[in-house]
């Protein structure tokens, strides 16, 4: 489903402070796959992510969806096959507009905008019947302004948005850091929920290595710019936080010393 | 009552470019400065075309034009060559005044290709049914600027105008969702310099010429419009929005109208008085907070 191949990006290359922040990294994904990825700050997953959402572009290498090379497509142009929530909750949705707003731009995901109203009454019922899923509330208040939403709601109001409509690809860039264990327990619940229900291929970044081993089908850590690991199926079912420890020590040949990637 | 009427029609007049000045800074939240370019541009080419003999209604409608593509040059310098927005305002504003002298042949045209007696105008099928010219120019003006206003809430209803109210919010948000957020903006600057050029060639209109040094500070005169608007109606919808900033316009009018009244003042002091109008508005939250906590200290 995703084709990730060769990915090499250098930013500010020239000055001292040029990085290689990504280094011939190379991947696929299969259709319905759940992959968490982890690894330390500055290992590249964010790039990674966002070569692939088209905010940035690589310096060599493709990325493809579906077959579809979409290395120089636009973002707004690729956006038709990716879903994605952000880590800010507040990067997800437009504070200004109503629930129902939101979600109708976010229907539309892959059309061109004309002159019909921007929302229909058949619509709302299916956006009612979509938020009740959430079990937040959000059903009865479609015409809320998101700015009155708590960062929980938001995201998880980004993660319907991201998946209204079916994307190819989700891209999930540790969409719970910013919320409390209790709401980002609740939100990666129904994330499960939601690509589970719809069999979404899923690249989902996390800090926590318990949630890594937890979800998903398969799970991948970088280091500097290239990813050390890729288990899936029985083998990752089977790691643990310990196994995933040493791993890191030996493929980078030093201690953990990354508290974000310790234990939470 | 005379000062109530002109202070009307000019505030019927202004509310038009004001709703563009909204569309700028309070709806796409880029402080375009074109809009000081396009007034003119608005005025310019009406004078320019009414003078010549053309059609008044069609030479509106070229001014409207003309005020669109100044939006389009300020659009195209933000979003394309990724110059910050409010210096593409800038450069447009700036181009604007060589190309309004351009447009008028000399600084300053008036309006009377009829001889001396008569000018002729988009009001004067109205005072040929027997109106007064400023009842004409009141209903007349009125009738625009609820069609604007109607048509423009209209299209920021459709798939179009909400992806425009988006950009506005969370740019980052409006293309995962797979728009275009440059069509966007330049669009949204295209509708609102749009507005301003026809309020630029109704003003023209109503006072009978053009002139090159007519629209400096027509921004403070929007934002003024505006943020009255906010401040005395705190509009939440986007069509109570349109109505208070049509009434904060006629309203900013008879504030000038009446600070103008008293004997001292002269008709140049209104960009001052315009100033602190806006000035205290701006205050106007900071001086309730403070004023409650005052109240509040006295009651205790
Ligand atoms: N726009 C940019 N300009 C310059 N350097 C950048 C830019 N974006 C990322 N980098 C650098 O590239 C490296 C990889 O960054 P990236 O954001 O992908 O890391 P990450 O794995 O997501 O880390 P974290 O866990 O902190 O989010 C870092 O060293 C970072 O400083
Ligand atoms: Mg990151």
């Amino acid at each position: 489903m995703l084709n990730i191949e060769n990915i090499h990006i250098t930013f500010e290359p020239g000055t001292p402070i040029e990085k290689h922040a990504l280094n011939g990294v190379s991947l696929s994904l299969e259709r319905g796959d759940y992959v968490t990825v982890i690894g330390g700050n500055g290992a590249g997953k964010s790039t990674l992510l966002n070569i692939t959402a088209g905010t940035l572009f690589p310096d060599k290498g493709m990325v493809s969806v579906d077959g579809v090379n979409i290395t120089h497509m636009p973002e707004y142009k690729r956006a038709q096959y990716l879903g994605r929530v952000f880590q800010d909750p507040r990067r997800g949705t437009a504070t200004d507009m109503s629930i129902e707003e939101n979600l109708a731009l976010a229907y539309r995901r892959g059309k061109t905008r004309g002159m019909r109203w921007h929302i229909n009454n058949k619509e709302r019922g299916f956006y009612q019947e979509r938020l009740a899923t959430l079990e937040l509330g959000l059903e009865n208040r479609l015409s809320d302004k998101v700015g009155l939403l708590s960062g929980g709601q938001r995201q998880a109001l980004s993660l319907l948005m991201a998946t209204l409509k079916e994307p190819k690809v989700l891209l999930l860039d540790e969409h719970t850091a910013a919320l409390d264990p209790k709401t980002a327990k609740k939100v990666l619940e129904l994330t499960n929920k939601i690509v589970n229900k719809y069999n979404l291929t899923t690249m989902m970044v996390t800090h926590n290595m318990r949630d890594a081993l937890k979800n998903g089908n398969r799970l991948m850590m970088m280091y500097e710019g290239n990813i050390i690991l890729d288990v899936k199926g029985e083998e990752k079912a089977n790691l643990t936080v310990q196994d995933l420890l040493k791993m890191f020590e030996t493929a980078s040949g030093e201690e953990m010393a990354s508290d974000r990637m310790l234990l939470t | 009552m005379l000062i109530i009427q002109g202070a009307v029609s000019l505030g019927l007049i202004f509310s038009l470019m004001a709703i563009g000045v909204f569309l700028s800074f309070r709806i796409l939240k880029m402080p375009d400065l074109s809009v000081e370019g396009s007034i003119i541009l608005g005025a310019g080419m009406a004078a320019r075309l009414v003078a010549g003999g053309v059609n008044p209604f069609l030479a509106t409608a070229f001014a409207m034009v003309i005020g669109c593509l100044a939006g389009l040059v300020s659009g195209i310098l933000h979003t394309k060559l990724k110059i910050p927005g409010i210096l593409s305002g800038i450069l447009t504003m700036v181009a604007s005044y060589s190309i309004v002298i351009r447009i008028m042949g000399t600084s300053n045209v008036p309006l009377l290709p009829h001889g001396p007696q008569r000018v002729v105008s988009v009001f004067t099928f109205l005072t040929d049914a027997g109106l007064s010219r400023p009842n004409a120019i009141i209903l007349f003006s009125l009738v625009i600027v609820i069609v604007a206003s109607s048509l423009l809430y209209c299209f920021m209803g459709t798939e179009f105008g909400s992806a425009i109210r988006a950009t506005g919010n969370n740019q980052q948000m409006v293309r995962a969702q797979g728009i275009n957020t440059d069509v966007m903006i330049i669009a949204c600057l295209m509708l609102s310099n749009g507005l301003v050029a026809l309020a630029g060639a109704l003003w023209a209109q109503q006072q009978g010429f053009a002139s090159v040094d007519m629209g400096i500070g027509t921004i403070v005169v929007g934002l003024a419009s505006v943020i009255i608007a906010e401040v005395l109606f705190r509009p939440r919808m986007f069509w109570t929005s349109l109505i208070a900033i049509v009434i904060g316009s006629i309203i900013y009018r008879l504030i000038i109208a009446l600070a103008l009244s008293v004997d001292f003042m002269r008709p140049t002091d209104l960009r001052l008085v315009t100033a602190i109008i806006v000035t205290i508005a701006l205050c106007m939250p900071l001086i309730r907070e403070k004023g409650a906590k005052i109240f509040a200290r006295r009651v205790k």
